[in-house]
């Protein structure tokens, strides 16, 4: 599913099909992590339907590739996309912290440092809507095509831009827009999975965090310097 | 107008640590006591259960246990002449909200002050002389003595079942423990928690340089303990989230578990929580605070508490802001140095290097306190001469969990995203810790408090305006400490030593500091330099008393938890035997 031979938003859209593939992927890697002892590679799939809460087809594209440059799909764990990470940050959007929940949002707005922090009136989800518009137009303004459509050589090199503030979008900020981009994919890949991210516990496997319930007591004493090698346990696994 | 409603002995504002305290502390002496909590009701058994308490995401990076922004938040600036901006989402820090307050999701670090800390400014004109001391840098003596305090402080160990290993037993070092500490009548409650790995390596590294750690004293309690109240706690779990999260296993002490079953019995006390306290009802001509004016949450009505006695348990923020919107105290004015209330605002100055290392570190399993420290580079415990600052900190192991979105550092020059960047994490999520300096922050003439006058609450109150950046002080301190830092993680073998971060850049509100938040209204021996006696109570309102870091003429580099409880027993002590039998000022000025 990588490069631009096949589009992004259109795999997406027809997630029907590719769906279907990904599930048979899913059972079998779930069966695989039944059968063993030890931790099972890192598998992840996504459930057969999801419908979007929030994101517009060209932003869930846009993230899709953006999280899959960030965690790209190797040895170590599937893609960011098949994470689940369009799944969490559609849910994260679309929630409390999306909309501006727990956030002062009262002028003035008056020029600020970089200490100061987030400064912007936007909420959570009109920044995301508003980033990923500029950073379509600075995408197609220097390569000729919408940053989803990318190959990956060149969405590597546009993450890059953003990093390091070498790309210049129109009216807005591309290294903070960077920073909320891989903060939101750090969450979305580390969180427990009932956000819809870290699916079976990719990277709790892919690091060896154990996770839940946590209630090491005099373990800890027993364990101390040794490999912990279990299979990791989520909320969803306790409830 | 506010509804006004029947007359109480006292009313406290805010119900945390001290206000807990100070609760059980007036009705034991007889008198009917309100307190006031802006937040929820917090119940551990139903608030913080298996398995959601789990929730990295949800309590530590969506605050759940934290005050709203939107309801409420401060702004900031570094400098007098600058601008203030809000802190539209917390950042750098992260205040409580709810029933039991930063006593729910502290981590349960416990210390006792250095007893010179209290005469600091004594203390450091006598060993280094007058002149030693620059004109900005404004600390000041407590006007209370460690002596004075230690049995306080052995009650508030006694309350929370806290974990250690005494250093100084009635003046004699004792092995193991911290020997630059204060004399202590008793030995902690508690045997010290399981040392981690991190906490081994770090041990380890340190005696190599002569130097001498020792179990940090902790409010995870080792063992299943009964309390002075009679409250039974249970046992640490090592489950890696304490800080930020509330405690299932009831081994974190809290004013929920240690204090509140036991004044919800007490048919003298009544809680009232979203209790959102607007204003103090202050009669300037009597110099006498009437009572407190707060909005029922539940109900949008206002209402006016009339009570003898007037407490103020809240944040120093909180308790900053009364003050000034009633008019009580000179507001500090950072140009004269003249004025009392909003000075010596001080934080906490943190740094630290991340040492990569063979071994296999396990940070889930962990505790809210680090389990080792070390003491020497601590306050006056060494030698200031010629170094150009004053003050120190403790060093330690700072891992408390391996909660992966915000636990998983990388040796330098690992890229941030992409294939090296998961490699990386994979190969060293387990063999990695940071060595930390949780250094001191000494008041300085330009750190301080006010009103800001662009920014309001949600109920239309003027936000507190932070004006705060690391002093010349800080900066040297900080890089003296970050430097001993480094000495421990080389004599830790380390495969890896990562990029040392002292404090070089200004203040920002985004990378996390601490939440430990000092001065605003400051103890001291003098009501020109002061807003407090050295009881905690106001110099010139006498039935209003002032709790909490706020009254911290600076902080030295310690958690202030312990001694925030100290005082408030201190201070409530003073009421019970003096104030209450002829109320009227316990100082003469």
């Amino acid at each position: 599913m990588a490069d631009n031979d096949v589009p992004r938003r259109k795999f997406l859209k027809g997630a029907g099909a590719a769906g279907t593939l990904a599930a048979t992927a899913l059972a079998g890697g779930l069966a695989r992590a039944a059968e063993m002892p030890a931790p099972a590679p890192a598998t992840a799939a996504p459930p057969a339907n999801e419908p979007l809460l929030t994101l517009t087809a060209d932003e869930a594209a846009f993230f899709s590739a953006a999280y899959d440059t960030i965690i790209p799909a190797d040895r170590l764990s599937p893609s960011g996309t098949d994470c689940g990470c369009v799944t969490y940050i559609d849910r994260q959007l679309a929630g409390a912290w999306g909309n501006g929940g727990k956030f002062y949002r009262n002028g003035p707005f008056l020029p600020a440092k970089p200490e100061h922090g987030y400064q912007l009136p936007l909420t959570p989800r009109e920044y995301f809507a508003a980033g990923i518009k500029a950073a379509n137009v600075w995408s197609a303004k220097t390569y000729g095509k919408s940053f989803d459509r990318l190959s990956a050589a060149d969405r590597a090199a546009a993450v890059s831009a953003m990093e390091t503030g070498a790309a210049a979008f129109e009216d807005f900020d591309a290294r903070q827009f960077f920073e909320a981009l891989l903060q939101s994919a750090m969450e979305g890949f580390f969180a427990d999975p009932m956000y819809g991210g870290n699916r079976n516990k990719v990277s709790w496997r892919m690091v060896g965090y154990p996770g839940l319930p946590a209630t090491w007591g005099s373990k800890a004493e027993a364990l101390r310097g040794k490999k912990v090698t279990i299979e990791p346990q989520s909320i969803a696994d306790f409830s | 107008m506010a509804r006004k409603l029947k007359q109480v002995d006292a009313v406290l504002v805010g119900m945390g640590w001290t206000g807990s305290i100070m609760a059980r502390e007036l009705t034991k002496a007889g008198l009917s006591v309100v307190g006031l909590e802006r937040g929820a009701h917090r119940a551990p058994a139903e608030d913080f259960a298996l398995p959601g308490i789990r929730d990295e995401l949800k309590y530590r990076l969506r605050f759940q246990l934290m005050l709203d922004n939107g309801t409420e938040t401060i702004t900031m600036r570094h400098m007098p002449d600058e601008d203030a901006l809000p802190m539209r989402r917390w950042g750098a820090f992260a205040l409580g909200d709810g029933l039991g307050g930063a006593g729910t999701h502290w981590n349960g670090v416990t210390w006792r002050n250095l007893p010179s800390e209290f005469v600091l400014r004594s203390h450091l004109e006598q060993r280094y002389g007058r002149n030693a001391i620059p004109a900005d840098l404004t600390i000041q003596d407590w006007g209370v003595t460690y002596d004075e305090l230690e049995p306080y402080y052995e009650r508030f160990e006694k309350l929370c079942g806290t974990s250690g290993k005494a250093g100084n037993l009635r003046g004699r070092i004792q092995d193991g423990g911290n020997p630059f500490e204060g004399p202590r009548q008793a030995d902690y409650p508690n045997k010290p928690l399981i040392m981690s790995q991190a906490g081994l390596i770090f041990t380890e590294a340190a005696k190599k340089l002569g130097l001498h750690p020792f179990p940090t004293p902790s409010s995870n309690n080792s063992a299943a303990y009964v309390n002075n109240e009679g409250q039974t706690l249970g046992a640490c779990q090592y489950c890696g989230h304490c800080e930020y999260f509330g405690c299932e296993s009831n081994s974190k002490a809290s004013p929920n578990i240690c204090i509140m079953p036991v004044l919800m019995q007490d048919s003298r006390f009544e809680l009232r929580t979203n209790a959102y306290v607007k204003n103090l009802v202050y009669d300037k001509r009597a110099k006498k605070v009437r009572g407190v004016v707060y909005i029922d949450r539940q109900t949008g009505e206002e209402l006016e508490q009339p009570a003898d006695l007037v407490v103020l348990c809240a944040y120093p923020f909180n308790n900053v802001s009364l003050l000034l919107t009633a008019g009580i105290g000179q507001p500090y004015d950072p140009r004269s140095g003249r004025g009392v209330v909003g000075k010596n605002f001080c934080l906490q100055v943190m740094s630290g290097v991340q040492i990569f290392v063979e071994d296999e570190i396990n940070p889930f399993i962990g505790t809210g306190v680090n389990p080792a420290a070390l003491d020497d580079f601590q306050g006056d415990n060494f030698d200031h001469g010629g170094l150009g600052f004053f003050g120190g900190g403790y060093l330690y192991p700072s891992i408390s969990g391996g909660r992966p979105i915000q636990v998983r550092a990388t040796p330098p020059g690992t890229p941030r995203w992409g294939s090296k960047w998961k490699e990386a994490t994979t190969e060293w999520y387990n063999h990695t810790f940071p060595i930390s300096a949780h250094g001191a922050s000494y008041s300085w003439r330009t750190n301080y408090l006010d009103l800001d006058p662009n920014y309001k609450d949600a109920i239309g109150r003027p936000l507190v305006r932070m004006t705060y950046n690391y002093s010349p002080n800080d900066r040297k301190m900080s890089q003296f400490l970050t430097d001993k830092a480094v000495e421990v993680a080389r004599a830790a073998n380390a495969k890896i030593i990562g990029t040392p971060n002292p404090r070089t850049g200004d203040f920002d509100n985004i990378n996390g500091q601490s939440s430990h938040h000092t001065g605003g209204v400051i103890m001291g021996t003098n009501p020109r330099t002061s807003a407090l006696n050295r009881y905690l109570q106001n110099w010139e309102v006498d039935n209003l008393f002032v709790m909490g870091g706020a009254a911290f003429p600076q902080n030295p580099g310690y958690n202030p938890t312990g001694t925030i409880a100290a005082l408030a027993y201190w201070s409530a002590n003073a009421i019970t035997t003096q104030y209450l039998k002829n109320p009227g000022p316990l100082v003469h000025a």
